[in-house]
């Protein structure tokens, strides 16, 4: 059984247009129809290029996995796309599609891991069944025997003996499921994985292994993943690129490299210090004050200025456009569309030293270990991702699973 | 509360068992007969509904209506206390089963389960028939025993619902300043209980209403003891369904009394079940309001709608009329009980440590 | 299968409780109502037979209470459920025997039907929520808290009386016809089983469909279902995926409906004057035959705990988690 067959790009992230797999622009996400409607995602632009990694981070309800899942058109009811454009490989228009395109692109091209893999597990069928039935369904041409092969040479790809397909995922440890569920992603060989905090659920050195495996795996197959993680610093560590979401808006996009040097969004800079970096000189933990904005009745103005400690009066009163900022002189050449949507940042202010650092000087710190992907054996710093100076939100997203289901 | 009454189950559910209740306590006042008197000695032929006799007569000339009201009262008495008893009894076992733990829970739990499997009508025709039809009959006595019978799926509600608040933190906090259990029990666990109570209440009254339907239907309870049962066995007795001139006004109202009062209970206990559990509540954007909002077809699982171009959300918004939080679908509860057949849910007070209807044996 | 064992060891301390019940019942009961009926008897039956009554109702007996205990199991285990005092000297086991195969056929029917139908309607309910479905939902409420034998009533007259599509009493045509294995004999019980099994379907329909559909709707926001459409599997097998989940909690619930749907299915056969079980047991109430009414009694509860015990066999058997040994 042939492993991927995709070559492997040694380009860093490209820009030529035929490297764009995921491009969104002016995306609106609602929970509900009319005046209670709830904006989940507002007028969000993304970029998803051939092999990057791009982490999407944001406190839980600032719309992230929404916006996610709003482009697979995975989004349950009441989600609602209001507004905008996804199109995938600048060919097929993902909100255009119907049910039976989608399903074509699914799994094939489009791959989704779950942050806990105990639900995401079907848990009346054998894990060998749950990987041959995409086999099964996108490639009917496909011996049974050959199913049965490819399954269990995934299942070793990821480091799971191939005598496991015959097991439950009551019988597997959550370590071996979120593996399992990698392999299962991987199974068609798509052109990109969507990871959603895949392992929040697991602990300190579980995460950091299937880390490791997970970006020795993306070097070899070259798949482009789309990384959702409220904790921006290990999203620093993996991210080629990042996005940095607060109350349904994107308020930064940059680098991976570059936001952790020089964040220029008060709200990164304060996700930044709500979690201790491993690497690179030790921060002040100071997290941000308040907690996220009820989406029912976001603030006036910029949705963060009540949390922000460099607010004035326009803040308050008008919500600022996305700067592009790639012009800016600190911009590295060639980075995809640096931008922040902050008052500070449209040219005319003095901004805060803190939110003015230089991207690529040293300024007499030490160089971290960055950026994206880790060399071979070189250890990925997992850590506990509680969030502690990160409160929860008032309200949840309405269409993720709200607590006491139990409903038999 | 308010939001409770905002909820069209709720307050069908509460119209319609408040008026039975209502009719139960001043329908006898009203009645335009005794339930027993006959206006006419002679004829046997039951008489359809006219200016006298608003919904006819039986085989002997009695007043349908007069009956309906006189076993209304009898009916719904049984069926309260029988509710009331049973969940008395739920309480007792349910709490104590979940809070205690360990060989105190399995024996409770057993208990409970042999009542459970144990078929509840043909145990109580045994014992109502040894009573004898002889014997007069008294409602209160009525209703606890049926209670016996009716209060073990409560329990096993409750045990499941204690055993998620046993590990919480307050219930830890008053154990460990050294509270004792039983306050512990009454004042700190109950209170969060009540909506299971309430669905558990309300689960055996209907329970009661149609046990108590079936017993006199089947005539093991005093024949001259007037229910809607009764009235039914009587109806059965003349074959008034057989008759080619249908007797529908002797037979249909006391049916549809059972039903109607048992569907107001349910409905009330479905309101209940979409307020603790709001999954089934938020069915998302119905049909008809999904065209109205220019959508081109019902949002589902897996196929996110897409408000087509040109159809501004503000435009699509003022279409669908009511704001999105007011969106209500057809959901209906799990927790719905007949005699007749029972389909066992749960109305569910935070997230459940178990799936309360499993058999414990599979809550592994 | 250390699930089913459990079950099993409940079942048999339920038939204890249900045997020793019966024992006590009328042992308990303010000035024995058997005596009365006993000395109804009296006149017309040999000593012999008097004894035993007298044994199985505590009456003038020698022996102790332990004594009569161990008697009445002696004579359970045995299979002697007493004789009838209606149907005097027919023994209750041979009139049971007659009547079971008349309400198994039309209630095992009927359920199995019912359970199937209500499930489906349930998953496709829940699947298109949202659509006409979910307004047919609260109207079946009313079927449900109506009374089985009331919905029987209703049918017989619109469907038997009025319309005359079906026969409105018996299991076959008693007057013209003799129980034999041929076509006018076997197309006549079914013409008389149609009316009465579809009213228990009917009454009982609603239960499994709003069970079946709330628990798909809850199974559905599972992360594996939405993972299932990820796939890009096709709608057929997603929607498998979610049923077959969800159908656990309602086949768990089968157990606890069994027992419900058996009593109102035999108070339907009583309005169809249908030669079964439920016609046994009024008979039996209308003569105060004690001894056929505790034989009815027991054999209702044993059929009921094997029906459970089919039920935990089939949960088992599509609910690996219970499989396993732990």
């Amino acid at each position: 059984m042939s492993m991927a067959s995709t070559e492997r790009s040694e380009a860093t992230p490209g820009t030529a247009a035929g490297d764009v797999l995921i491009e969104v622009s002016g995306l609106c996400v609602d929970y509900g129809l009319g005046e209670g409607a709830v904006h989940a995602v507002v007028d969000a632009d993304l970029v998803l290029r051939r092999g990057e990694v791009l982490g999407l981070a944001g406190e839980s309800g600032s719309g992230k996995s929404t916006l996610a899942y709003a482009i697979t058109r995975l989004l349950r009811p009441p989600g609602l796309i209001t507004a905008g454009r996804a199109r995938f490989r600048q060919s097929v228009d993902l909100l255009a599609a119907g049910e039976q395109e989608l399903r074509g692109l699914r799994w094939n091209e489009i791959a989704v891991v779950l942050q806990s893999s105990m639900n995401a597990l079907n848990p009346v069928l054998r894990i060998g069944r749950q990987i041959t039935d995409v086999l099964r369904a996108h490639r009917p041409d496909s011996g049974r025997g050959a199913r049965q092969a490819r399954a269990a040479a995934l299942l070793e790809m990821v480091g799971i003996p191939a005598d496991r397909l015959g097991n439950y995922p009551h019988e597997l440890s959550g370590g071996m499921r979120q593996r399992v569920m990698i392999a299962m992603a991987l199974a068609l060989d798509p052109k990109i994985v969507i990871m959603d905090e895949p392992t929040t659920a697991l602990d300190v050195v579980t995460q950091r292994e299937i880390l490791e495996e997970l970006m020795a795996l993306r070097d070899r197959l070259d798949f482009a993943v789309l990384f959702i993680s409220h904790d921006l610093s290990l999203l620093v560590e993996i991210a080629d690129s990042i996005a940095v979401m607060y109350a349904g808006r994107l308020v930064e996009r940059a680098d991976a490299a570059a936001i952790f040097r020089a964040p220029r969004h008060p709200y990164s800079l304060g996700l930044l210090s709500s979690f201790p970096p491993l690497h690179g000189p030790h921060r002040q933990m100071e997290g941000i004050p308040g907690s996220p904005p009820d989406l029912r009745g976001t603030p006036a103005g910029c949705s963060f200025h009540p949390r922000c400690r460099y607010a004035f009066d326009k803040c308050r009163t008008d919500p600022p456009p996305l700067f592009d900022l790639d012009g800016a002189p600190n911009a590295r050449g060639g980075a995809p569309g640096r931008a922040a949507a902050c008052w500070l940042q449209d040219g005319t202010r003095a901004v805060p030293a803190e939110l003015a650092r230089p991207e690529s000087g040293t300024a007499g710190r030490p160089e971290p270990a960055l950026p994206g992907r880790p060399e071979p054996g070189r250890a990925v710093p997992g850590r506990p991702v509680p969030e502690p100076v990160v409160p929860e939100p008032v309200v949840p997203e309405p269409g993720t699973a709200g607590p006491g289901g139990g409903q038999p | 509360m308010r939001k409770l009454l905002r909820s069209p189950k709720i307050v069908i559910g509460l119209c319609l068992s408040g008026a039975f209740v209502v009719l139960a306590i001043v329908g006898p006042l009203v009645a335009p007969y005794s339930p027993n008197a006959s206006s006419s000695t002679t004829s046997g032929t039951p008489m359809p509904p006219s200016a006298a006799h608003w919904l006819g007569t039986t085989q002997v000339q009695q007043d349908v209506l007069s009956q309906l009201l006189a076993g209304g009262r009898s009916t719904i008495l049984v069926s309260l206390v029988a509710g009331a008893v049973a969940t008395v009894l739920a309480v007792l076992f349910g709490v104590s089963a979940g809070y205690l733990g360990g060989y105190g829970d399995d024996l409770l739990s057993m208990v409970a389960n042999v009542f459970l499997v144990l078929p509840a009508l043909p145990l109580l025709i045994v014992i109502f028939g040894f009573i004898g039809r002889g014997a007069n009959p008294n409602d209160v006595l009525i209703g606890a025993i049926i209670a016996i019978t009716g209060w073990a799926f409560g329990a096993r509600q409750l045990r499941a619902q204690t055993l998620s608040m046993r590990a919480r933190d307050f219930v830890d906090s008053a154990r460990i300043i050294g509270e004792r259990k039983w306050r512990i029990m009454a004042f700190e666990i109950l209170p969060n209980l009540v909506p299971v109570v309430a669905t558990s209440f309300l689960f055996t009254v209907i329970y009661g209403v149609g046990t108590y339907t079936a017993l006199s239907f089947l005539g093991v309870i005093s024949l001259s003891h007037w229910s809607w049962g009764t009235m039914l066995y009587w109806a059965q007795n003349a074959q008034a369904a057989q008759q080619v001139r249908l007797e529908w006004w002797w037979f249909v109202p006391p049916g549809l009394a059972v039903g109607l009062f048992g569907t107001g209970l349910a409905l009330l206990n479905f309101g209940i079940d979409e307020y603790v559990n709001p999954r089934l509540r938020a069915a998302g954007l119905t049909g008809r309001r999904a065209r109205r909002a220019g959508l081109p077809r019902r949002p589902r699982l897996g196929l996110t709608a897409v408000l087509p171009a040109g159809v501004t959300a503000a435009a699509a918004a003022a279409a669908a009329g009511r704001p999105a939080a007011a969106m209500d679908g057809g959901a209906v509860s799990a927790v719905s009980a007949t005699a007749g057949g029972v389909i066992p849910g749960s109305a569910v007070a935070g997230p459940p440590v178990t799936d309360p209807v499993l058999p414990d044996e599979v809550q592994q | 299968m250390r699930m089913i064992a459990r079950r099993i060891g409940l079942y048999v301390i339920t038939a204890i409780v249900a045997i020793t019940v019966n024992f006590f019942i009328p042992r308990l009961m303010p000035g024995n109502p058997a005596l009365a009926v006993i000395g109804r008897v009296q006149a017309s039956e040999s000593t012999q037979a008097i004894n035993a009554l007298e044994l199985q109702y505590g009456v003038q007996t020698k022996t102790g209470i332990w004594g009569q205990y161990v008697h009445y199991w002696n004579q359970i285990l045995h299979g002697n459920l007493g004789t009838s005092l209606n149907s005097y000297p027919a023994s209750v086991g041979s009139l049971i025997r007659a009547a079971l195969p008349w309400t198994i056929g039309l209630v095992g029917t009927a359920t199995v039907i019912s359970f199937i139908l209500g499930t489906l309607i349930g998953i496709i309910a829940a699947w298109r929520r949202g659509s006409w479905l979910d307004n047919v939902l609260p109207a079946m409420t009313f079927f449900q808290a109506a009374p089985y034998f009331f919905v029987a009533i209703l049918a017989v007259a619109l469907f038997a009386t009025k319309l005359g599509w079906f026969p409105q009493s018996l299991g076959y045509d008693t007057a013209t016809l003799n129980p034999g294995l041929n076509w006018a004999f076997i197309s006549n019980v079914l013409d008389h089983a149609v009316l009465p099994a579809l009213t228990i379907v009917l009454a009982s329909v609603a239960g499994w469909t709003i069970g079946m559909r709330n628990m798909m709707i809850t199974t559905m926001d599972e992360d594996y279902v939405l993972i299932a459409q990820a796939k890009g599997l096709p709608k057929r097998q997603v929607i498998s995926y979610a049923a077959r989940n969800a159908l656990l909690p309602n086949v768990a619930g089968f157990s606890l409906a069994i027992g419900f749907i058996v009593s109102g299915a035999l108070l339907t056969e009583i309005v169809f004057s249908y030669p079964g079980i439920g016609y046994l047991l009024i008979t039996a109430i209308g003569s105060d035959d004690y001894p056929l009414l505790q034989g009815i009694f027991l054999i209702i509860t044993f059929a009921v705990l094997l029906a459970n015990l089919l039920a935990d066999f089939v949960y088992a058997f599509l609910d690996p988690r219970t499989r396993q040994e732990a």
